[in-house]
């Protein structure tokens, strides 16, 4: 096998390179994050006028609290926000396939790529 | 080694061998002793105090066997990158090329994380009156780390030593403060984890915590980016790593047992300072501001181990090509990847303007899961390509395939738990990957030097 020789980069498309990389990160994780889109599946079950009582604390539980500065009423939001783990099954089951396609992709094309590695490394004249 | 510049010739400049296991140690430990001053405790949100710590004994296994493969591939492979240059030895480039993202962004979002730690403690300590501007204290730790970095490493990794080992002594000041053999006294662990709380969503609150339970340990793989600045990769990065490993499993235990102890759950797992907290609830002005100060310090150690890391994986594609060539020179004087520190710096500010800590964190979990994922297909590969006695390795790690496959199965349970919660974070990063993977494939690779990717004075691999 000859010896690949890659194409010289001209500088202007480096930058463009770097360009289309930032262009990638913020468009896939920053903008999700700025546009407010990445929530999380939480909900507060709210308790009108908490009381430690109606918080379900314990008397070293109310201690503790106390110790750090809060009421029932500003415990109450920490409290009450409970996680809700109900599985969408048609987001998971997709979910799966991209995942699964991304790794399949990826080490079919990466072992297409490393063959030409091995065959250059050994076997090249 | 040498680095190139843009459009100019190769620079005879290498990184310095300058380091030995304890900048190692203070490597590895420093990026991750963050995670129990901050970060784990939203394991006790998502499924309860006592999933917090079934997750703490998983993710210990879990990364035990990240650091007995890495050891092994790494003390084989000693070079620049890390996981990426395993990656490219073993795997090919375009596993190479995301292995070095998931690096960049598993580092740079936990630089982020830290830094947006470090501000909120400010904030939080001065009484969050508004006097104090969280993002300038975010700004400033940022970019004054990243001066560091750009100085020279040894200063840098001595730096993060002492103030790691600062760190770690006080969460064993606060242990034994807290008299740990007498419950009752100062814990109250029986009356603030009883039956009824202990798992208050049941079996699957305990899956979702995985999620969190990754950040006890998360980091500690970034030790094999100084494989080319240690003096002895084969002894250095193995004892570092491992040392490091059975450090953070003490200070992880400490810091679960004292913080469950003194915090009801719902509190634990909200706070963004759960040893700060925990020092405070002691009422002793002493530890509530030894912790506080150490809370800045593993942050701002964390934060710096991460540019080191992060920096070093973009500066690796630069030389292999796989990125514009610009990144991979070396500066002339101090000897460091600068250029490549210089270009994250811009985009840690970015997002950690944004994002809130958890959402940080979770990206940063998620390029290490990728990571993890790939590393437990890896070593299985490494094993198959070049059995046993067909090279020389510096460490063999027992009983394979058992820790791959532990490996494997634990990052499928955690990649699930992330679902539970943070689907549309998940959706983004593997949008990223696939997109970037396909730039690479069908576009940049043309740039990539074929036979040159493989360095390793090895013999072929079987199967080709």
């Amino acid at each position: 096998m000859a010896k690949y020789n890659p194409p010289d980069q001209p500088i202007v498309m480096q930058l463009f390179d770097i360009a289309c990389l930032v262009a990638a990160i913020f468009l896939a994780l920053w903008f999700p994050l700025y546009m407010g889109w990445a929530g999380i599946s939480k909900n507060l079950e709210k308790i009108d006028n908490p009381t430690w009582d109606a918080l379900k604390q314990n008397p070293t539980m109310v201690a503790q609290w106390e110790k750090l500065g809060f009421t029932p009423e500003t415990a109450h939001a920490i409290i009450q926000n409970k996680w809700v783990y109900s599985i969408d099954w048609t987001q998971l089951t997709i979910m799966t396939i991209v995942l699964l396609g991304y790794f399949i992709f990826l080490f079919m094309a990466s072992d297409r790529e490393y063959r030409d590695v091995i065959e250059e490394k050994f076997n090249s004249k | 080694m040498t680095a190139t510049s843009m459009g100019s010739a190769p620079q005879k400049i290498s990184l310095s061998r300058v380091l030995g296991p304890i900048h190692v140690w203070a490597l590895g430990v420093g990026i991750v002793l963050v995670g129990e001053f901050d970060g784990w405790n939203f394991a006790a949100d998502k499924g309860g105090a006592l999933a917090a710590l079934i997750v703490l004994w998983f993710c210990g296994l879990l990364y035990s066997a990240v650091a007995m493969i890495d050891s092994e591939v790494t003390s084989t492979i000693a070079a620049a990158g890390g996981q990426y240059a395993q990656a490219k030895h073993i795997v090919g480039p375009l596993m190479a090329f995301n292995v070095a993202l998931y690096m960049v962004f598993a580092y740079t979002m936990l630089e982020v994380s830290d830094a947006i730690l470090f501000g909120d403690a400010i904030v939080q300590k001065s009484g969050g009156d508004g006097g104090i501007n969280h993002n300038s204290f975010v700004a400033a730790s940022i970019i004054i780390l990243a001066f560091l970095n750009y100085r020279g490493v040894l200063a840098n990794l001595n730096f993060n030593f002492t103030i790691t080992a600062i760190a770690f002594l006080s969460i064993v000041i606060l242990f034994f403060s807290v008299m740990p053999w007498s419950q009752g006294t100062v814990l109250k662990l029986n009356e603030l984890v009883t039956p009824e709380n202990a798992l208050p969503y049941g079996w699957i609150g305990v899956i979702a915590s995985f999620h969190w339970g990754i950040w006890y340990f998360l980091g500690i793989e970034g030790t094999t980016q100084a494989a080319e600045e240690v003096r002895s990769p084969a002894r250095a990065l193995p004892l570092g790593t491992m040392a490091g490993m059975v450090t953070l499993l003490i200070a992880a235990t400490m810091t679960w047992y004292v913080c469950a102890s003194l915090l009801p759950w719902q509190l634990l797992g909200s706070t963004y300072f759960p040893l700060w907290d925990a020092g405070r609830a002691t009422q002793s002005p002493l530890l509530e501001n030894m912790m506080f100060i150490t809370t800045l310090l593993a942050a701002l150690a964390s934060a710096n181990g991460c540019i080191n890391d992060a920096a070093r994986a973009w500066f690796s594609l630069g030389r292999d090509r796989y990125l514009p060539s610009w990144f991979s020179a070396v500066h002339p004087k101090y000897r460091t990847p600068y250029r490549s520190i210089i270009f994250l710096t811009p985009i840690a500010l970015a997002f950690a303007f944004v994002a809130d800590l958890n959402q940080a964190i979770t990206f940063s979990i998620l390029s290490g899961v990728l990571q993890y994922t790939f590393m437990s297909i890896n070593i299985m590969m490494f094993r198959k390509k070049w059995p046993l006695g067909s090279i020389q390795r510096g460490y063999t790690h027992p009983l394979h395939p058992i820790p791959a496959i532990m490996l494997f199965a634990l990052c499928m349970v955690t990649f699930f738990a992330i679902f539970l919660g943070y689907g549309v974070q998940l959706t983004a990063m593997v949008v990223f990957y696939v997109v970037v993977s396909v730039w690479f494939h069908f576009y940049r690779y043309q740039y990539v030097r074929r036979g040159a990717q493989f360095t390793m004075p090895w013999p072929k691999p079987q199967g080709y």
